[in-house]
């Protein structure tokens, strides 16, 4: 294995393992609101560390650039911010509950009706 | 140019662009390609706002390296945030106020705020100004809204100049 290689390798196995820290954070962090930090950060890297192999390998074996890759990452990085924020409004108009002590100002009233804080 | 005929001259060119590197070059794929291009602007015209226009395209370019190079960090704490045990997190509701107006750039500042370290935007208040934020570990809340503001509010006031 060249030390090329070896670079790729590495990116795989980063990104495979954030990406298993993004679905594990899934299942043990505290609350729903907690739980959205998981996949909108972690998973992006991961994935990320993923594209980026790809794309390296396919420039390797002069298979060109590979823009496939490009598009999927961009599409991520706007789908993910969007989607984070579309569950956690429907979250705060269900009621959801947050893990106690996280919203000492009671705050979570005020965003649901999309009131200013004071 | 013909306002009537291509409404989203830029989009056009790049809506080609894209499906001619996705695709392999060939003539059917340059007339599908071109065909596409001024039909889906021409149907999807009608339906796009006005929007601030960006005012300081070098600024940015620096801007979108920051956050790229945030979204590195956050990623990394945000794992080591989700390895330790729960009873360590202090997460936190905050409400944000907001100095910048214009529907493109809060969306713009919302969505950098959801992929950089350890925040989450929730919603706007009614009359925008205030965006209200979750944070997965928060030690002093005054400190992070601050850095907020300097760090992603600040540079987009400067890019759209409002």
């Amino acid at each position: 294995m060249t030390l090329y290689e070896w670079f790729i390798a590495a990116l795989l196995v980063i990104g495979g393992l954030f990406t298993l820290i993004g679905a594990l954070g899934m299942v043990k962090l505290p609350d729903l609101y907690t739980r959205l930090h998981a996949p909108t950060k972690a998973t992006t890297m991961g994935i990320g560390c993923i594209l980026l192999a790809s794309m390296l390998m396919r420039l390797d074996r002069n298979e060109g650039f590979g823009i496939q890759e490009l598009v999927i990452s961009l599409f991520l990085f706007i789908t993910a911010p969007v989607s984070a924020y579309m569950i956690a409004k429907a979250a705060m108009h269900l009621r959801v509950p947050l893990q106690p002590g996280s919203d000492p100002h009671r705050l979570l009233e005020k965003a649901r009706d999309q009131q200013p804080p004071q | 140019m013909n306002k009537a005929l291509l409404p989203m001259p830029i989009h056009t060119a790049v809506l080609l662009l894209t499906w001619l590197l996705l695709n392999d070059f060939s003539i059917g794929h340059l007339l599908l390609g071109s065909l596409l291009a001024v039909l889906i602007p021409w149907l999807v015209a009608p339906l796009s706002d006005p929007q601030a226009p960006v005012r300081k395209p070098g600024k940015a370019l620096v801007y979108a390296l920051i956050v790229l190079w945030d979204i590195l960090r956050s990623n990394i704490e945000v794992a080591i945030l989700v390895m330790r045990p729960n009873r360590s997190l202090r997460p936190a509701l905050l409400a944000l106020p907001l100095d910048i107006q214009g529907d493109l750039p809060q969306a713009l500042l919302a969505s950098t705020i959801s992929l950089t370290p350890g925040t989450v935007s929730m919603d706007f208040s009614e009359d925008r100004r205030w965006l209200y934020i979750h944070a997965l570990h928060v030690t002093d809340e005054q400190a992070l809204l601050r850095s907020i503001k300097e760090r992603y509010e600040a540079p987009l006031k400067e890019i759209f100049a409002c």
